[in-house]
């Protein structure tokens, strides 16, 4: 394998694996539910694709012939992780979990766990 | 069309099974024409309505300007995690939108998801508001003005809705 594409590879793996542990890191630390949904829809959606065109380049030499099922598998992972995150939120909402004690609009929340439209 | 309820649906599925199984020998191949026959035909009664796309360069463009704030978006909320904790300002925030397809609602609630900042949280039951959460909310206004400048717009032209 020629060196400039050992190189790439790299690259892209170390930046994956950055903004991998970055997103797990967040979740360990934000401080309340809806703050802890942003780290894992975010940071980790482009740590996957790192690994996942990493894992193209690699095999598209490896065998000669092009690879694109990762483009699929990020394709789909980039529609469900919004999903995910939104029901996590409703449950969180319909839970009446409390949100941060400074975060503001704090007064929404019970318009949203009845889905009516924001008070005046 | 007895054969082929959703034709596009068809092609996409052949297409995507070729592509999961990175090959193109006649095995697979009749798997994924297998496929393309059977699936649509079994659904064909589960679907609703949907708008169809009106305007595709747009779409295309679109999908284009999204992947660039998702790089964006991920960097900004890496810093964000990473910097001093205390400091975020998180809030939730009522963004109006006026979009009568919920397909094009479903879109616009997954792009606020996936880029700066934002994840959508709920929709009212009448349509009409986007609830969203924001990790750290500066200037409400400017957000609101944003999404719907950025995003609602060119989904509503793309809809045609």
């Amino acid at each position: 394998m020629p060196l400039y594409l050992e190189i790439i590879v790299c690259v892209l793996l170390l930046i994956g694996g950055i903004f991998l542990l970055v997103g797990s890191y967040g979740l360990a630390r934000l401080p309340d539910i809806y703050m802890r949904l942003h780290s894992p829809t975010k940071a980790s959606t482009l740590g996957i694709t790192g690994v996942l065109i990493a894992s193209m380049i690699l095999h598209s030499y490896l065998q000669e012939f092009i690879s694109i099922k990762e483009l699929l598998i990020t394709l789909f992972l980039l529609i469900t992780a919004p999903v995910a995150a939104n029901m996590i939120a409703k449950t969180a909402i319909h839970h009446e979990i409390k949100a941060k004690e400074k975060t503001r609009g704090k007064e929404l929340i019970n318009s949203m766990r009845n889905r009516d439209a924001p008070p005046e | 069309m007895r054969f082929f309820p959703m034709p596009f649906h068809s092609i996409m599925l052949f297409v995507v099974w070729l592509l999961l199984n990175n090959s193109l020998s006649a095995g697979q191949m009749v798997l994924a024409a297998f496929f393309a026959i059977t699936i649509p035909w079994l659904v064909k009664d589960m679907r609703d309505e949907h708008p169809k796309i009106r305007r595709p360069w747009l779409a295309i463009r679109y999908v284009l300007m999204v992947m660039k704030d998702i790089v964006v978006a991920n960097v900004e909320v890496a810093l964000l995690i990473i910097g001093p904790i205390k400091k975020l300002q998180p809030g939730f925030v009522a963004v109006p939108i006026n979009m009568s397809s919920e397909l094009g609602i479903t879109v616009l609630a997954s792009t606020v998801s996936l880029t700066p900042g934002t994840v959508s949280a709920e929709v009212s039951k009448d349509k009409n508001w986007l609830y969203i959460h924001a990790l750290h909310l500066g200037d409400e206004g400017a957000l609101i003005k944003e999404i719907k400048s950025r995003y609602e717009a060119p989904i509503k032209e793309i809809f045609g809705c």
